[in-house]
């Protein structure tokens, strides 16, 4: 218990986007490994990354491969799990692969590559897709960390999430994040900087303060927030993206096109207002007039009522748009 | 006993179980949260999003359905929020249904209409979306594509997983599957439990004009029958409280409507037991084919033939009671009366989709002739009544037509899941012992609405002495393809775990039948079914072989074993899978067949 007492002081959140507090995760699965003690525990290290403008995981698995593995290697053995799985785009499995097997030497770890998408970011979602199942978000409770895969005790942690697991545990997690800056400025990149820094600060120390008049989406380049200049004066949330785009350039009925072909992609179709508001936002995008009024009532619904994170977000870049743009 | 405790609802107290949703509970108490893809039959997907509800210190709404009720909770089920997000909600959905009120199996009584009026949803605000989608064919189910709301109460109550999600996203549809180990039994379960009438039987909408046509027909004589548990749920879509036993009233309407007779499918019930009584003895002194499988239920036929053909030689040969009164009354009848069995028509109104294919079976074929011509479902009939306007409730009860219109006792309870073991256990204990049964309740262990009745019954002869020669006699009453496969793979196990198997796919039997009225769950069933037991204890004769028309039938007409062979018993054999029919939308699927 004592990585995750660090884990703990050490107040990491996941870095998959859901920001929720890793230790709490971990000590979910060890109360549920007690409780479920004629069962295997599983590890799952989630490296879909699905998102528009997302792109810290695979910077990540490409330079520090060995501190990911060594991150699985501490939670398989600090849980007392069986087997530990990387989930990764089918299209990213060989070079992946290539990358970490050194590093995984008689570790039982091992690939599960499939064309998840976007929505596998989603726990349960990655779970029914693991188990030969539609990629469909499941109820909770119960919790992936109690009934997760075929129904033993999981835990599911992004790559990031894993690389600073092990940092924490050999005393040199200096409280930072992978920032991954894209959009209309010079300096394009994935940063590893200090987790409390304003955004302000973040596009200055990496030289990519914007000379056109901009915006920003943050958090991801599809589910993320949209901000003002005189809005980048604090810290940055989700899962890490910085998208600047040019205000002369940008057209927002094309941005939002983007943006809601691809959730209407990623959709699995399984609720109601998801499933059948994309569809209807997406006809609308279509028009030359869209009716805006009625795009905010399909748009607040799918807030409140879609069943998992992937209706309920679609919310929040198109009324950021909306009304700041 | 699970724990109690209290709740808020809506300001008002009320008190919860352990383990209860907070829909449920709101239920128990009289409150109507929305909600389209709960049934009570199946498990909790949470997929339409209508049970919405706020919870104090939750930010966001959660659904009813699938969040269960805590001590102290206070939940409040409508506010602005809710209703906004409920009335778009629907709309939305309703972009997904093209509305053919006028034939749908809901007959304008679904939820979707419901909630539209309580919530003020526009049903036009966007244009049907899946017009060009295909309608499935397949047996006598018609599954359309068009009025799919994706809901997937269809998947999950399919007994035999043939009804499949397919595709992705928004382009996600309900279809019949490919895969060949899977056939669709024809059980209609789809049918009763879509709460958006997607789904319906072959030819519903269609039977009044082919039958007004047929009894304009001069050298026709239309006969109609009418199964068991029609005269306890025909009255719920005419205004009658569930479970009002209208025997007579239905008999009155069906006259009214111009059948030139009417017989009760009960009376033939009496026969099938009779025969089924005398099969099982047979087989269970013998010890060969056992155990003994009922074949009432062409679902369940079906299901051995396609799924378990090891099983088919353990299918009584004895047919199905509507089978054996249509051909009753094309060869005894029609002779009695002189009548070319040509010129019969036989009708009949079953609470059941699965009989549709049955009736067409050709190892039905009696003489050459298919015993029964027609089968209109429960909802037909009462379609029928609606638009002619005949008001069974007003109507003055009537007897069906002799000589098959009063059954025993035990033929009506052919209705309910149990009925028909209990009606062949009321004969064999004559059959075995030598004496009629006194204590009617002797084997009620196989009544009720548990998916498995199991039931050890031992009889001697003489009776008193409880010694000499004894037969046990192990049964089981199976309602659910989900249970018989239970009782199937225990029979893999041990081959000898039951002499006598009652099956009937449909839940609680075929009160639950996939032709009768909509909504259905475990409550009405049970009314319907209790109405049954209702008039069986009411009955003088409740025991099938003491019924004087059986009686009158075999002395004077089955004089000869061929004749009984003929008439009473058939055949069954392996079946290749159900052809499937994809087919575009026509103007002709919206309206009223003329």
């Amino acid at each position: 218990m004592r990585n995750i007492s660090k884990i703990a002081a050490a107040r990491l959140t996941g870095r998959g986007g859901a920001e929720f507090p890793t230790a709490f995760k971990w000590l979910a699965v060890a109360k549920a490994k007690l409780e479920k003690f004629d069962r295997p525990a599983y590890i799952i290290c989630n490296a879909t990354e699905g998102e528009p403008g997302v792109f810290k995981d695979k910077h990540i698995l490409r330079y520090f491969p060995g501190e990911v593995i060594n991150g699985i290697r501490i939670a398989l053995e600090e849980l007392g799990a069986e087997k530990a799985y990387i989930y990764v785009q089918r299209k990213d499995l060989n070079t992946i692969k290539k990358r970490l097997t050194p590093f995984i030497k008689k570790l039982p770890i091992r690939f599960f590559a499939e064309d998840g998408g976007y929505l596998c970011g989603e726990e349960t979602t990655l779970l029914e897709q693991m188990e030969g199942r539609r990629p469909e978000p499941r109820l909770r409770p119960p919790f992936p960390t109690e009934h997760g895969l075929h129904g033993c005790p999981t835990l599911v942690n992004n790559v990031e999430t894993f690389y600073y697991i092990s940092q924490i545990v050999k005393d040199e997690y200096r409280h930072t994040r992978f920032y991954c800056l894209s959009g209309a400025i010079r300096n394009p990149g994935v940063f590893e900087l200090p987790i409390d820094l304003t955004i302000a600060e973040v596009l200055k120390k990496t030289k990519n303060i914007p000379r056109c008049k901009f915006f920003l989406q943050v958090g991801g380049g599809a589910a993320g927030e949209i901000l003002l200049p005189d809005e980048t004066n604090r810290p940055l949330k989700g899962a890490g993206a910085i998208i600047v785009y040019d205000r002369a350039k940008t057209k927002p009925q094309e941005l939002m096109t983007r943006w809601i072909e691809f959730f209407f992609k990623s959709n699995c179709g399984k609720c109601a207002p998801c499933r059948e508001g994309l569809y209807r936002l997406r006809e609308e995008l279509k028009k030359a007039k869209p009716d805006w009024l009625m795009m905010r009532a399909i748009l607040e619904t799918m807030r409140d009522a879609s069943f998992c994170a992937l209706g309920k977000s679609v919310y929040t870049p198109m009324l950021g748009l909306l009304e700041k743009v | 006993m699970s724990k109690r405790f209290d709740l808020i609802i809506d300001g008002k107290k009320v008190g919860a179980e352990e383990g209860e949703t907070i829909l449920k509970v709101a239920w128990l108490n009289g409150i109507d949260i929305p909600h389209l893809c709960f049934h009570p039959d199946n498990t909790v997907r949470a997929n339409c999003r209508m049970c919405l509800v706020a919870i104090k210190g939750e930010r966001a709404l959660q659904t009813a359905c699938s969040t269960l009720a805590e001590d102290g909770m206070e939940v409040t089920t409508v506010n602005p929020a809710i209703k906004r997000d409920r009335k778009f909600n629907l709309e939305l959905i309703f972009g997904e249904h093209v509305e053919d009120c006028p034939v749908c199996v809901w007959n304008s009584r679904c939820d979707l209409l419901k909630y539209r009026k309580q919530y003020n949803s526009k049903m036009l605000r966007f244009p049907d979306r899946k017009t060009k989608r295909p309608i499935y064919e397949f047996g006598p189910i018609v599954f359309d594509q068009t009025k799919c709301i994706d809901c997937r109460n269809c998947v999950d109550i399919c007994p035999t997983e043939y009804l499949e999600v397919e595709g992705v996203g928004s382009d996600i549809g309900i279809a019949p599957s490919m895969d060949r180990k899977k056939d669709c039994i024809y059980c209609g379960q789809c049918v009763v439990h879509c709460p958006a009438g997607a789904i319906k039987s072959q030819g519903e909408y269609g039977s009044q004009a082919a039958l007004e046509n047929l009894l304009k027909q001069k050298d026709k004589t239309v006969v109609v029958q009418f199964a068991p548990v029609i005269r306890s749920s025909i009255g719920e879509e005419m205004g009658l409280p569930y479970g009002t036993i209208a025997t007579g009233q239905l008999v009155a309407g069906l006259r009214k409507f111009g059948f030139h007779k009417v017989f009760d499918t009960s009376v033939a019930a009496d026969f099938t037991t009779t025969e089924e009584a005398g099969e099982a003895v047979k087989h269970i002194m013998s010890g060969k084919n056992l155990p003994v499988f009922t074949s009432c239920c062409p679902s369940w036929v079906r299901f051995i033939e396609y799924n378990y053909p090891e099983y088919i030689k353990n299918i009584t040969s004895v047919r199905a009671p509507e089978i054996i009164l249509g051909g009753l009354a094309k060869t005894y009848w029609a002779e009695k009366e002189g009548l070319d069995p040509k010129n019969i028509f036989m009708v009949s109104v079953m609470p059941c989709t699965s009989k549709k294919f049955e009736a067409q079976r050709v190892e039905m074929k009696i003489n050459g002739l298919y015993p029964v011509d027609m089968v209109i479902t429960t909802r037909e009939l009462a379609r029928i009544f609606l638009n002619k306007k005949i008001k069974i409730a007003n109507l003055e009860a009537e007897a069906a037509d002799m000589p098959f219109g009063d059954p025993s006792g035990a033929g009506v309870l052919y209705g309910a899941s149990g009925g028909v073991m209990e009606s062949a256990l009321r004969t064999a204990y004559f059959r075995l012992t030598g004496e009629d049964l006194k204590d009617m309740d002797l084997f009620k262990e196989v009544r009720g609405q548990a998916g498995i009745k199991r039931a050890t019954i031992k009889l001697c002869q003489p009776v008193k002495t409880g010694r000499g020669e004894c037969v046990e006699i192990k049964a089981a009453a199976v309602n659910g393809i989900k249970n018989a496969r239970i009782i199937l793979d225990e029979l893999k196990q041990d081959p000898k775990k039951y002499d006598f198997v009652e099956v009937m796919a449909c839940p609680s039997g075929c009160a639950g039948g996939g032709g009768q009225s909509l909504p259905v769950n475990e409550q009405i069933r049970k009314k319907r079914i209790d109405a049954l037991y209702a008039i069986d204890r009411g009955k003088k004769i409740r025991l099938a072989h003491r019924n004087p028309e059986v009686i009158e039938v075999y002395e004077k007409y089955f004089n000869t074993e061929e004749k009984r062979k003929n008439i009473f018993h058939t055949g069954f054999g392996q079946k290749p899978k159900t052809k499937i029919i994809s087919r575009k939308r026509t103007k002709a699927d919206g309206a009223l067949h003329e």
